[in-house]
């Protein structure tokens, strides 16, 4: 699924389901499970529906009447946050409970500290944090 | 319905006024490999994996810094405990209803509805915004590989953000 159709058009998938929202929502609206469920439905047929390799099936759901949130959508002040290299936690309780965990936890895989490769420094860049 | 966003337009510019250099985006121009459904979709197992940044209290979040990480998510894991980080993306709604970018409780839904035969027993999840391609060509997606076809997932749903 995607809602970023040049995106997903460059990376050229076999298949796709184009949903047209708000990056962020890429099966949904919060709190709408019918909506969900029938925009994963059609996504879904997607599988039968599309024979020829490459086709995105655009979806038939509209964020808002007046499509608003496009002419904002990557414009104006750059929002994102900086690329920190610790672990960003949504609030401090999961930080304390993965903390517990750490040395127990198998369902955390990092690549990177694999006994096999040699895990590189990764060194922030104060210049632009953002990149 | 109005035209899609152009994000990779847009991208280019925001980078170009923040002094960055050029971003360089995957572009494919083979053809991609295809695969007919061998089954119905009301018999497949049904595999899933999102690259929103979801992670399970108890788990080790994600960092925003090219990780390449993943988690391993049970299927029965309560919607409550899941959580949703990342630099990139606005995520008001994915941590009011994580479903937005990670459709477990759907999907457990066309489970039992029988839309779908089964879901893999797991899903997997890390967090996009990995500026290295090649990395997650030779160490992320090759692991993600053998997790599904451990668990002999069928289809696929990829969510990215």
């Amino acid at each position: 699924m995607t809602s970023a159709l040049d995106i997903t058009q460059a990376v050229n998938p076999p298949r796709a389901a184009f949903l047209d929202y708000p990056l962020g929502h890429t099966t949904g609206k919060p709190c709408e499970p019918a909506l969900q469920r029938d925009i994963l439905l059609q996504a879904l047929a997607a599988f039968n529906s599309l024979t020829t390799p490459g086709c995105v099936k655009r979806l038939p759901f509209r964020w808002s009447e007046d499509d608003a949130w496009k002419e904002t959508a990557q414009r104006g002040p750059d929002d994102r946050r900086p690329r920190y290299d610790t672990p960003q936690y949504q609030n401090e309780e999961d930080r304390r409970l993965a903390m517990a965990n750490e040395s127990t936890c198998r369902s955390c895989t990092h690549a990177d500290r694999s006994p096999v490769m040699e895990r590189t420094p990764i060194t922030a860049t104060p210049q632009s944090p953002l990149r | 319905m109005s035209q899609a966003v152009a994000y990779m337009a847009r991208i280019r510019e925001k980078y170009t006024q923040l002094g960055y250099p050029a971003y360089h985006w995957v572009v494919n121009t083979d053809p991609p490999p295809w695969q007919p459904l061998r089954n119905p979709l009301a018999e497949c197992r049904l595999g899933l994996i999102a690259s929103g940044g979801i992670y399970v209290a108890g788990q080790v979040a994600f960092h925003y810094k090219d990780d390449v990480s993943y988690r391993i998510i049970p299927k029965d894991v309560k919607t409550a405990d899941l959580r949703a980080t990342h630099f990139a993306y606005d995520l008001t709604d994915a941590r009011q209803d994580p479903n937005v970018v990670f459709p477990i409780d759907t999907l457990r839904q066309l489970e039992h509805e029988g839309v779908i035969g089964a879901l893999a027993d797991h899903a997997y999840t890390f967090m996009g915004g990995i500026y290295s391609a090649r990395r997650v060509r030779e160490e992320l997606a090759p692991q993600l590989t053998n997790c599904l076809l451990a668990e002999k997932v069928e289809v696929l749903l990829l969510v990215p953000v």
